[in-house]
Order: C-alpha cells, then sequence, then structure tokens
C-alpha cells in the first residue's frame, strides 16, 4: 500500500513518538530528534510531519495542558495508535528481512 | 478563539520574542494550529534564551517563524488535521475570488459574439506586441554571444579636410598602426589584433569546392569572442597555416569525418590545415556570418603588396580590433589614445595627422548594430531608429486592442447594471466590485495570451522570413515568463481599468429602479476611443502607401544600363591569368553567351575611388575624387551604356589606354562645356588621361541618392579586373545557358569555383531594407484595421440592440430601411471623419520627413489621403452597415412586443 510508505523524518518522529513513555508535543520531539540524529530540525517541520502522521492515522492526538513559559498556550500532545504501530513493525521487519540477505563476510570485505 | 489571552507571562520582565514575528505568525498560519505552533515555539524561545542569551534566541525564533510560512500552515481546515477549534475558519478571500471567476467565465459564454471579438481582438494585438517585443530583444542582445561584449571595440579615426572644413571617418587603418599600438599603448588593451575584412573565399579540398566567408586576423580572436571550440583551442591559429572551421563548414566540407589536420587550399592559392572547430556564431552577431578564421599573418605571407606596406604610413586599408584590459574603460583608453597619430608615428605622418587633425577613437561593440550610420565620422543612429519606431508601433497595437475591451465592457454595462445594482445592496463595496471587474479582464487577458501564443507560433516562420531574423519563443527561459507576466499584468490593467471604476461607480438605487440613463456624456469617452484608433489606423494605411510608392519610384528609376541576362562572377583564381581570351572564345562557341568581358568592380557596386585629380579651371576646394572602373574593350557594348557624346573604347585606336569614359554627373561636376577631347591630370601632376566619351549615369551604388561621378578607364590586358561579366543572349533562356557556361569554366580554369550571380538579383537586394519595411508596414496596417474593425463591429451590434425599441417606433411611424441605416451608420461615420482630420496632417508631417532621407523620392499626392480617408470610410460603413442594415429589417412588431 502506498500510503504507508514513511519518508525519513516521518519515520524517525513516528519511532521517537513510539519511544516515549507519555503522551509528547512538538518540542520534546524535536529535542529527541537532534540529540539522535545530530541535525537541526525547526518547530514547523517536526509539526508538519506529526500532523501528516496523524492524517494518515498512525498518530492521535488530544489537547494537553499549558504552561507559563508557553504564554498560557495548551499542547497539542500525541500518541501512537494501533495502526502507527503495524507500520513501525512492518518497516522494522522489512530491514530485518534485507540485513538477513547481505551476503556473509561481505561487509568485513568492506573493513567494516 | 482568535485573540488569545497570555496570563502571567513569566519574562513580563526579561526577555520577549520579537513581536512582529508573531505577528507575522498571527496573521498567517491557520486558526486551528496557530496555538500549538506558537506554543511550542515560545516554550523553545524560552529554553534557547537561557542556553545561549535573549539575541540568539531571538534570531532563532524569527528564522523558526519564517519556516512556518508554508502552505501547509495556511491551509483552511484540513480534513483529519486536529479539530477544529474555532466555528468559524479564517475566511480565504479566495473564495470571492472563485466567484468572480464563474461570473466571469458566465458572461463570457452567455455572450459568445461579443467574447469572440473581445479575445481574438486582444489576442492579435497581444501576438504583433510580443513578436515586436521578440525582435527588439533580438535587436537589443545584438553581438552579446561575446562575453567580452562590453571589452571589444574597433579601431577608428575621424579626419578634418582643412579646405571645406568636413570631418569624416574611416575604420580603415595602416599596417604599422598595430605594432606601434601594441609597444605603446599595450596596457590599455588585451588584445590588439590586425585584421583584413570579411570576405567571400573559395575553400577546396581535392575536387570539392565551397565558396565560404571568411575573416584573416590575429589569432587572439578566438579569446577575444570567447568562441565555444569544439575541437582545438584558443591557440589553434597560433600556427601560420591554419584555419579553425565553424562546426557548419566543417560538416559542409568533411561531412562526418574528423577535420583535425585535414588540409584545406583557401582561393586554390593559400594551403592551410585544419586545427580547430568552433561551434557556429548565432546570426545576430557580427562575426555571425565568418565561416572560418584564418591567421593575419598568414594572409600577408600571401600578399605581396601588404607585405610591402608593412611600414608604410601612407596605405589605410587594414581593420583593427582591441579588447580592452578589464580595469580599463572605454573613456580612458579612448582618451589615451585619441592623439595616437600625433604621439606616436614618424614626423612625416604626424605631421599629416595635424594638418587633417586627425583624432583616434574607439567604436565600441555595443554600438557597431544599433548605431551603425556615421555623421561627420562619429557614430550616430542607425537600426535604432526602427527599434523605437517599431516599439511605437507594438504599443499603439496593444493599446488599440485594449481600446476594444474597453468600449465593449463599457457599452456592455448597462446589461450588467442589475448585477451591480444587486451586489451593492447586498454590501459590496467599490473596492470589490473593481476587484471583480478587473479579474475579468484578467480571465480575458489569460485567455488572449493563450491565443496569442500560438499565433505567434504560426506567423514566427512568416515574420522570421521577411524580418531576415532567427527568432524564437524562449520558452525555457524563466525571463520569458516573467516579462509574459508582467505583459499580462499590465495588459489587465490598461484594458480593464476603465471598465473597473465606470462600472463600480453606478449608484444602485437608480439601477434597481430602473432609471439609469446614461447621460449624454456617457458615450463620450468611447468615441474618443474610436477615434484613437481610427486615427492610427488611417495613418499607418497612409504610411504604408507611401513606402510601397517610393520603392517603386526608385525601382522604376533609369538604370543607364540594361542588366538583363547578366550575370558576375569573380576573377578569384590566378589561374584565369592567360585564359581570359581562350574563355571568352569558348563562351561564344556555345552560343548561348553574347559577349563575355572585365571589370575591377560589379555592376552593382564601386569599390575603388580615386583622389587628387586636376583639370582646367578646376576649383582648387572642391574635392578632387572619383570613383574608378576599369573596363575591357566591349564592356560598354556589353552592358549597354549609353553615349551622350564623344566615343566608346574602341580596338581601332591604339591609344584608348591613355583614354577615358566619364558619366554625366562627372561631366557636369568638372563643369567644362565640352568635356570630350579635355584632359584630366593624376595627382602625381604627370600622368593624364582624355576624356573621349560622356554617358548616361550608371545606377550602381544606392538607387536612391544620385550616383556619384565616375570614370571608366580601359582595361585592355586584363591587370585589375576582379569580375568576369557575362551576358547571356536574350533569346536563350538561364536554366539552359548556365550548366553550358559553368561546362566551359570547368573545361578552361578547373579550379575556379563557379559562383555566379544574377545582377537584375543583385541590384533588387538594394531594396531589400525598404521593402522589409513596406512589408511590416502593410501588415501591421492590416491588423490594426482588422482590429479596429472588430471593435467597431461589437459597438455598432451594440448600439443597434440598444436601439431595437427607437427603430421598432420609428418603423411603425414609416421610416423606410434607408432612414434608419443612415440614423446608426452617422455616428460613427462622423467619429471616422474626425479622426480622418488628425491622421491626414499627422501622417503628412511624419512621411514628409522619413521621405527627406532620400535624394530620389516621390511626391505625397493629394490621392493618396484620398484613397485611405475614402477607404477608411468605406470599411467603416461596410462594418457598421452589417449591423445597421439588420436592426432596420428587424420586423416592429417582434421590438415592440416584448413589454
Amino acid at each position: 500500500m502506498k500510503k504507508t510508505i514513511l519518508g525519513e523524518l516521518e519515520e524517525l518522529v513516528l519511532l521517537v513518538v513510539a519511544a516515549s513513555s507519555d503522551d509528547v508535543y512538538g518540542v520534546p520531539v524535536m529535542e529527541q530528534l537532534q540529540a539522535l540524529t545530530g541535525r537541526s530540525f525547526t518547530v514547523s517541520a517536526v509539526h508538519t510531519t506529526l500532523y501528516r502522521l496523524e492524517e494518515k492515522g498512525f498518530l492521535s492526538s488530544s489537547v494537553g495542558g499549558a504552561t507559563a513559559e508557553r504564554g498560557g498556550r495548551r499542547k497539542r500532545l500525541f500518541a501512537l495508535t494501533a495502526a502507527g504501530g503495524r507500520v513501525l513493525l512492518e518497516i522494522q521487519q522489512m530491514r530485518q528481512q534485507l540485513w538477513q540477505s547481505i551476503p556473509v563476510g561481505k561487509l568485513e570485505l568492506l573493513g567494516l | 478563539m482568535k485573540k488569545q489571552q497570555k496570563p502571567d507571562n513569566p519574562s513580563s520582565s526579561g526577555p520577549t520574542s520579537p513581536r512582529w514575528a508573531d505577528r507575522l505568525l498571527e496573521w498567517f498560519v491557520a486558526p486551528h494550529l496557530l496555538e500549538y505552533v506558537q506554543g511550542d515555539l515560545q516554550e523553545l524561545f524560552y529554553k534557547r534564551v537561557e542556553q545561549v542569551g535573549p539575541t540568539r534566541a531571538r534570531r532563532e525564533y524569527v528564522w523558526a517563524v519564517f519556516h512556518c510560512l508554508t502552505p501547509f500552515f495556511h491551509k483552511p481546515l484540513r480534513q483529519g488535521t486536529g479539530k477544529p477549534i474555532s466555528d468559524y475558519p479564517q475566511p480565504a478571500h479566495t473564495a470571492m475570488l472563485r466567484n468572480y471567476f464563474k461570473i466571469a467565465f458566465r458572461n463570457l459564454a452567455k455572450n459568445k459574439g461579443y467574447s469572440f471579438i473581445n479575445i481574438s481582438g486582444l489576442a492579435m494585438g497581444m501576438a504583433v506586441t510580443m513578436l515586436i517585443g521578440l525582435w527588439i530583444y533580438d535587436e537589443i542582445s545584438f553581438n552579446q554571444y561575446h562575453k567580452n561584449y562590453d571589452g571589444i571595440a574597433q579601431v577608428r579615426r575621424l579626419y578634418t579636410d582643412p579646405n571645406i572644413q568636413k570631418t569624416d571617418g574611416t575604420d580603415a587603418m595602416q599596417f604599422p598602426m598595430g605594432a606601434a599600438l601594441k609597444s605603446h599603448y599595450h596596457h590599455y588593451f588585451k588584445h590588439i589584433l590586425m585584421a583584413w575584412w570579411v570576405s567571400d573565399y573559395t575553400v577546396s579540398v581535392a575536387d570539392k569546392k565551397i565558396q565560404k566567408k571568411g575573416e584573416f586576423i590575429d589569432p587572439g580572436v578566438l579569446d577575444m569572442l570567447s568562441l565555444k571550440m569544439l575541437r582545438g583551442s584558443y591557440a589553434s591559429l597560433n600556427e601560420l597555416h591554419s584555419i579553425v572551421l565553424s562546426k557548419s563548414t566543417s560538416e559542409a566540407i568533411f561531412g562526418d569525418e574528423d577535420p583535425i589536420n585535414k588540409k584545406l587550399k583557401i582561393d586554390n592559392r593559400i594551403d592551410v590545415v585544419v586545427t580547430g572547430v568552433y561551434a557556429d556564431i548565432p546570426k545576430n552577431n557580427r562575426f555571425g556570418e565568418v565561416e572560418f578564421f584564418s591567421p593575419w599573418d598568414l594572409w600577408v605571407a600571401s600578399n605581396d603588396w601588404i607585405k610591402q606596406n608593412e611600414t608604410e604610413w601612407g596605405n589605410s586599408s587594414f581593420g583593427i580590433y582591441v579588447q580592452l584590459q578589464p580595469p580599463i574603460s572605454l573613456e580612458t583608453a579612448n582618451a589615451g589614445i585619441n592623439d595616437f597619430y600625433q604621439k606616436s608615428t614618424p614626423k612625416e605622418m604626424a605631421d599629416r595627422a595635424a594638418k587633417y587633425g586627425y583624432e583616434v577613437f574607439l567604436y565600441p561593440m555595443n554600438e557597431w548594430h544599433l548605431f551603425s550610420e556615421f555623421k561627420n565620422g562619429r557614430a550616430a543612429g542607425g537600426q535604432i531608429t526602427f527599434v523605437w519606431l517599431f516599439g511605437c508601433v507594438g504599443l499603439f497595437v496593444l493599446l488599440l486592442a485594449c481600446i476594444n475591451f474597453m468600449n465593449l465592457s463599457t457599452a456592455r454595462s448597462e446589461k450588467r447594471a442589475k448585477e451591480i445594482g444587486v451586489r451593492k445592496a447586498i454590501g459590496s463595496l467599490k473596492n470589490q466590485l473593481i476587484q471583480q471587474f478587473l479579474s475579468e479582464s484578467f480571465l480575458v487577458v489569460i485567455l488572449s495570451f493563450v491565443v496569442s501564443m500560438l499565433l505567434i507560433l504560426i506567423a514566427l516562420p512568416w515574420f522570421n522570413h521577411v524580418a531576415d531574423k532567427e527568432l524564437s519563443l524562449p520558452f525555457s527561459n524563466s525571463f520569458f515568463w516573467i516579462i509574459s507576466l508582467v505583459f499580462i499584468v499590465v495588459t489587465t490593467f490598461l484594458a480593464g481599468a476603465y471598465p473597473a471604476f465606470y462600472l463600480s461607480a453606478f449608484q444602485p438605487v437608480k439601477v434597481l429602479k430602473g432609471t439609469i440613463r446614461l447621460g449624454r456624456f456617457a458615450a463620450m469617452p468611447r468615441k474618443v476611443l474610436v477615434v484613437v484608433q481610427f486615427t492610427v489606423s488611417v495613418v499607418l494605411i497612409i504610411g504604408t502607401i507611401v513606402v510601397f510608392k517610393q520603392i517603386q519610384y526608385a525601382q522604376d528609376r533609369p538604370v543607364g544600363y540594361n542588366r538583363e541576362g547578366l550575370i558576375t562572377i569573380p576573377k578569384n583564381d590566378p589561374n584565369y591569368v592567360g585564359k581570359l581570351d581562350v574563355l571568352r572564345t569558348e563562351l561564344l562557341k556555345t552560343g548561348m553567351v553574347a559577349g563575355m568581358e572585365l571589370s575591377s568592380s560589379p555592376l552593382t557596386a564601386v569599390w575603388n575611388n580615386m583622389g587628387g585629380f586636376s583639370w582646367s579651371g578646376k576649383d582648387p576646394e572642391v574635392a578632387d575624387d572619383f570613383a574608378i572602373t576599369d573596363v575591357s574593350y566591349g564592356f560598354g557594348q556589353l552592358v549597354h551604356w549609353q553615349l551622350m557624346a564623344g566615343r566608346d573604347f574602341s580596338k581601332a585606336f591604339a591609344t584608348d589606354s591613355t583614354k577615358m569614359i566619364i558619366n554625366e554627373t562627372a561631366a557636369k561636376y568638372l563643369g567644362l562645356k565640352k568635356p570630350v577631347g579635355e584632359f584630366i591630370t593624376f595627382y602625381d601632376g604627370k600622368t593624364s588621361r582624355q576624356i573621349i566619351g560622356v554617358i548616361k549615369d550608371m545606377v550602381r551604388n544606392s538607387p536612391y541618392e544620385p550616383e556619384k561621378r565616375a570614370f571608366f578607364f580601359l582595361d585592355a590586358n586584363y591587370n585589375s579586373a576582379s569580375q568576369i561579366d557575362i551576358k547571356i543572349k536574350p533569346t536563350v533562356s538561364a536554366t539552359e545557358a548556365l550548366p553550358k557556361i559553368e561546362a566551359v569554366f570547368r573545361k578552361v580554369v578547373p579550379s575556379a569555383a563557379f559562383d555566379y550571380k544574377f545582377v537584375d538579383r543583385e541590384f533588387a537586394k538594394k531594396f531589400s531594407n525598404e521593402e522589409r519595411i513596406s512589408k511590416l508596414a502593410s501588415f501591421f496596417a492590416t491588423l490594426v484595421i482588422f482590429i479596429s474593425c472588430l471593435g467597431l463591429f461589437g459597438l455598432a451590434s451594440f448600439v443597434a440592440e440598444q436601439r431595437t425599441k427607437e427603430i421598432g417606433v420609428r418603423k411603425v411611424l414609416g421610416a423606410s430601411v434607408l432612414n434608419l441605416w443612415g440614423l446608426l451608420s452617422k455616428d460613427f461615420v462622423s467619429l471616422v471623419s474626425i479622426a480622418l482630420g488628425i491622421a491626414i496632417p499627422m501622417s503628412w508631417y511624419a512621411l514628409t520627413s522619413w521621405l527627406e532621407k532620400y535624394t530620389y523620392r516621390t511626391e505625397i499626392s493629394w490621392w493618396i489621403f484620398a484613397v485611405s480617408g475614402a477607404g477608411a470610410l468605406l470599411i467603416t460603413l461596410l462594418t457598421v452597415s452589417f449591423q445597421s442594415v439588420k436592426a432596420a429589417l428587424i420586423n416592429p412588431v417582434k421590438s415592440l412586443r416584448s413589454e
């Protein structure tokens, strides 16, 4: 299915949301991504991705508590849905298959 | 929910995010997304303030805000994205626009006739304007193929005749000047290149011979012109016997074979080896015609007379091109070399320079094309006139098309008055109505633009042929699309502004009550516009007729000889020497040829001018230069020149090689009562020639100018001959004769190329410029008239429709069809008459000054104005009558029944 194909950033964001114990919103997702990849992301990119994932049905969202440093604005909290979990598993499976099909010793030959 | 409460901001005292960025964000981002995005941005901002300080945090905040300005955040509610926070999503202003376009489309579809007139008229106008735009772009970008466009120049000099105080200029320089420039002025220039003039050469390999235009010039030319070398490098011309070919030349000679290191012969005497190939230079460049380059030194080595001139300051025959050393400006270099002759030449030359007021200056490449005419030795105008002229015509045509649009829109306003009334009643602002009508005209303009693109694609091949250009629509050029967009917007405003403001000013109460009567002056602007349209049309009609007449006049001018069946062949092969008499005998034997003679210039040009002559009673103040042509014995008979006095050269008189024949202008100029028998002394004061005959002027240069005073010398041994002139018997057709003549040439001089030219065709080429103008002018005139008529047609049909009831009443009361026809047509005829009144003096004035350029010019007679005036009226009547007769024939019962 075409719809389940995820871009790199989408996959990363989905994984970050899946990895967090609580519901998360934009800023922590962005910080996690930055810490993991060492690349910098803008708020807009993260938000766009989150909403897109929600549109695809991999995330669900709810409105969460406001804090003072947000100027009293509420957060939109995201959580992984069952469909999101499934697509992550699918991706992992596919990757594993590919890993297993790498001939033995090929990477060693390249000095890795 | 749009305005957010911002309670207990922790940092009411600390640093805050930039307010304008917040405003921007709030304005742009869709409300159902705003809260969360802004919240996250703020949170991040305060974190960063602590980490990196307020300045950097602010900068990052702004940066992040900018990143939010994407369509994603601006979209009105997306399904499934969040939940609508607000019940009133930001109303997009596109909704109203959509409505405008819908109404516009419906209007177009409802009035198919008007839409057709509108769109086709506008499309035609746009097509013409764009064609002209392309043409102007091509003219202006002339020579810009070369990267060093701004730095390239040709060396010219001014000189003033101390006797008559007349300043003139030339681009022919002395041979040693190149070396002198290089040794004394090299700090100004990157390249100083000696060059011979671009001319035709026969390039041959084995038994293949082709005529190609070539340039002998110093090797730096490849670098100076930044040619794209497909083979070889910029050093390819450094070898003495080298030649660099253009790609098409290489293909013409060698086909697909690799040309490098192949041997060629130029004019069957200069041996060269191909060392490089360059991509063809586009045609709109001065060097675009050049098909090969060879080194200047090779040309010197191959021509003894040039070699002898290496240190000779008395012979000016060579071209010098320079490229400025980058930081040096043209002005600096000009100031530096201005007194070149006075400073850097041997004393004798410097004295002469002082006497004649020599001044050296650079003629930059960016003036070569547009300013190619010289006045007093300085560049003054030329092609630039036509750029302006056609630019104006293009604007006018577009203006006319826009006027149509305006006229039809305002004329139809009454029909739409109700719609406007309703719109205003439910709260439409004037601004919004203006927007509506502008978007409507935008739609029409876009449609017309598409149609005009198609029209251009169809017309371009023809236009290229007429204008002698290689234009194409640069679809891949983003600049072109930007210009097109600007063009569309400008046209939208030109065409739509007036109706938009006019229509939006209606008062709703009056309109809806149905009492709107557009006052007596409502139609005034419309009338003015019609008058403008027809003024332009009539001016163009008159202009076209006069241009035609001028060409006709010059073509009918007696040329003084008979060019029928005459062909010329350049005598450019050394093997002709000694074979010419054999050639003549063989040619006569074929029975196709009436005669063969030789001359030093072709019949359609004069290549030689000589000064320093003196004669009895000569006024020392007058110029003493004459056009000189050396001819063989039977030349006069061959071309049928017309003797007015004296006799032709004849073999019966052994001393004829010291005699000469002069033309009528020369006879008048000399001021001798009986020129035949008088002696003319040469510049050396010793040699002299006796005049034995006077002939009628032979038109050889411009057919618009008086022929130059000319001397004809006898050249019995063919020493100066450069052209072989052959007359084909009048009883034989050229297609029949040419193969036979060629066969003779192949037999007698197999090495020479048989490259013939018909004299009458060469003569016709002298009219090409004027013919081009006349063709374009008649094309534009036709279009303008057509566009004007389209507008008139629409207007007339509208007026007829408006007056249906009136016509019905009149018919019932007994008006005849003729009466009604007169009633409806009268208005338009009077408008066109006013236009005539304006157009005739205008065109008379403009054309008189145009004709003054020509010495031989036609008269502007009254019938031209009469014919074009009558024509304009007739066209108007025909256009209007169609509608008015139709209206007059309607059964009054039908038109009166509707209420």
